[in-house]
């Protein structure tokens, strides 16, 4: 499979802390991606260095054969990213429709085509029944499903999910990784996700990639990147293994 | 979406506000003139901070640039003010374009943007005060209006009737716009951004332009305003004009009313005005100087919604009214 996203070298430093530093992976196009590592690994800060949310200090990003690096988030999501944030961040006094229609203007110029996209988007995360409610009123379950639909709603090649499963009951969980997996073999929608939640990834993804520090410290299948000992390490510690 | 009886309250206060002049008397027509010009203005302010997010606590300035290049375009140039008002808009669309380049490159947020807005005001009003040729700080003014003579609506010229009349096409004109703004593309984008600028960023909206244009629209709003302004009073003084309590009073309306809602700036406009008045009548009447007592008001009546309706008394009157319906019923 070719890559949709290209990674390469990608460094970040924030007032000479090393956030990221010379990461490089590659996310093939279809494929489901995960991206772990323990809190302050540097898993957001690549996100965003991919999502345009600051331009990273050395290191390029490509998304298919183009480069994006240094996009602002709104030319990152013009070229093909919806991205998801991890503190979940709804449009509060808009209705829930409303919010996926803002994502689905990104491509549609006309309101009457961008709504009929909301609603089609709405149906498939199962969010139709609640639509014309607050999104304010929303419980977190909720409002991750619709940071989805949202993301969702601008038509990305590439996906960006930043813990959509965190803070999920173990059934809400499995109706989420559904729709994704869904998602990803109906439509052929490729996904690049942070999680923590290693039964999903385990489940979800066809590929893994490890931060820890803001360095790489393993790439590859679900099964061997667990079995890697210093993923082991980084995870559980040095007594456990 | 408004509800049947919606229509019905507001076609009938269309009517009465049509009808007003040939029953009510000078005084009241004048009261609701000025009720209607806070209302235009309001109107205009809420297109920055109602649909985008982005507080200007300087509006006067914006107005009393209207003001001051239309006036002085007609007494010097001759210009008609229909005329006048394109280079007064584009005027205060600069004065707002430069203060938007600023504030969104640089990237002044919030408080600090709003901040900006207060600081040109004032550079405004102290540069009028020293602009010699627009009168300074003895004021500009234009040539009273012979009360014998026919009303000029080319000119603007004419009775406190036309002005009547002209500010409230003027303020209709503002509502049918903010509605069209707000149910547009661009209406939903503002709205995100002024939910959640960064999850609008995230959705491909370009924040510099978007916000740009709200400013843009907002300033050029205002200009009409203090076109009108000029015309009306035939007197612009820059301690009046530009200054800091203008620009409160042009918010305050739809503050009260409800920010970020069509009907909000109106309905504040018409509850706060007219009460102004009344206290300065009865203060007059109680033979009291007391010239802070408007602005006393003001600061108390803002303190209350800010604590009892701090969504402003629309949307809790709508409710009450049975004039919206309700999220989730259909439509």
């Amino acid at each position: 499979m070719a890559a949709l996203l290209s990674v390469s070298n990608l460094s970040k430093r924030f007032r000479g802390l090393k956030a990221v530093s010379d990461v490089s992976f590659e996310v093939p196009a279809g494929a489901i991606v995960a991206l772990i590592g323990p809190n302050g690994a540097g898993k957001t800060t690549t996100f965003n260095l991919i999502a345009g949310v600051f331009p990273p200090d050395e290191g390029a990003v490509v998304l298919d054969g183009r480069p994006i690096t240094g996009f602002r988030p709104d030319q990152a999501c013009a070229a093909g990213i919806g991205r998801t944030f991890q503190i979940v961040k709804p449009f509060g006094e808009l209705s829930v429709e409303e919010n996926v229609l803002v994502g689905a203007l990104a491509r549609e110029k006309s309101l009457a085509a961008a709504r009929s996209h909301a609603r089609t988007v709405l149906r498939r995360l199962d969010l139709d029944g609640m639509a014309q409610r607050p999104a304010r009123s929303l419980t977190l379950p909720d409002r991750k499903r619709l940071e989805v639909a949202r993301a969702l709603a601008t038509r990305p090649t590439l996906l960006l999910l930043d813990e959509v499963l965190a803070g999920l009951r173990p059934t809400e969980v499995d109706q989420m990784v559904e729709v994704l997996r869904d998602l990803n073999r109906r439509e052929g929608l490729t996904i690049l996700m942070i999680e923590h939640v290693m039964r999903a990834v385990m489940a979800l993804s066809d590929h893994v990639v490890v931060l820890e520090h803001g360095e790489k410290i393993a790439d590859g299948t679900p099964a061997a990147v667990v079995a890697d000992p210093r993923v082991i390490h980084s995870y559980l510690g040095a007594e456990d293994v | 979406m408004l509800t049947r009886r919606a229509i019905i309250l507001a076609v009938l206060l269309a009517a009465a506000l049509v009808l007003l002049p040939l029953v009510g008397d000078r005084y009241v027509v004048s009261v609701v003139t000025t009720v209607l010009w806070f209302a235009y203005l309001g109107q205009a302010w809420n297109v920055m901070m109602g649909f985008a997010g982005l507080l200007s606590l300087g509006h006067a300035l914006y107005v009393g640039l209207g003001a001051y290049v239309a006036g002085a375009l007609y007494l010097y140039a001759g210009v008609v003010p229909w005329v006048g008002m394109a280079a007064a808009m584009a005027a205060a669309a600069a004065a707002g374009g430069f203060i938007g380049v600023l504030g969104f490159r640089f990237r002044v947020k919030g408080v600090h943007f709003a901040l900006l807005t207060i600081a040109f005001a004032e550079v405004a009003r102290i540069a009028f005060d020293h602009l010699t040729f627009l009168g300074g700080s003895g004021g500009f003014f234009l040539p009273a209006h012979d009360p014998g003579m026919a009303d000029d609506l080319l000119n603007l010229r004419g009775s406190p009737v036309m002005f009547y009349y002209v500010i409230l096409a003027l303020t209709v004109g503002a509502l049918a716009l903010a509605r069209g703004l707000l149910h547009s593309r661009l209406g939903y984008q503002w709205l995100a951004i002024r939910e959640e600028p960064d999850a609008a960023e995230a959705s491909g909206i370009n924040l510099f332009r978007l916000r740009m244009l709200a400013v843009l629209i907002s300033s050029a709003l205002a200009a009409l305003g203090g076109v009108f302004q000029t015309f009306y009073f035939s007197t612009l003084f820059p301690e009046q004009v530009f200054s800091m309590g203008r620009s409160i009073e042009i918010i305050l309306p739809a503050i009260v009313g409800g920010t970020g809602t069509l009907f909000g700036p109106i309905l504040g406009a018409f509850i706060l005005t007219p009460l102004g008045e009344l206290l300065t009548f009865v203060v007059d009447q109680a033979g009291m100087d007391a010239p802070g007592m408007k602005q006393l008001f003001y600061g108390a009546a803002l303190v209350a919604i800010v604590v009892f309706r701090p969504d402003g008394v629309w949307p809790w009157l709508a409710d009450r009214l049975g004039l919206v319906r309700r999220r989730g019923e259909d439509e």
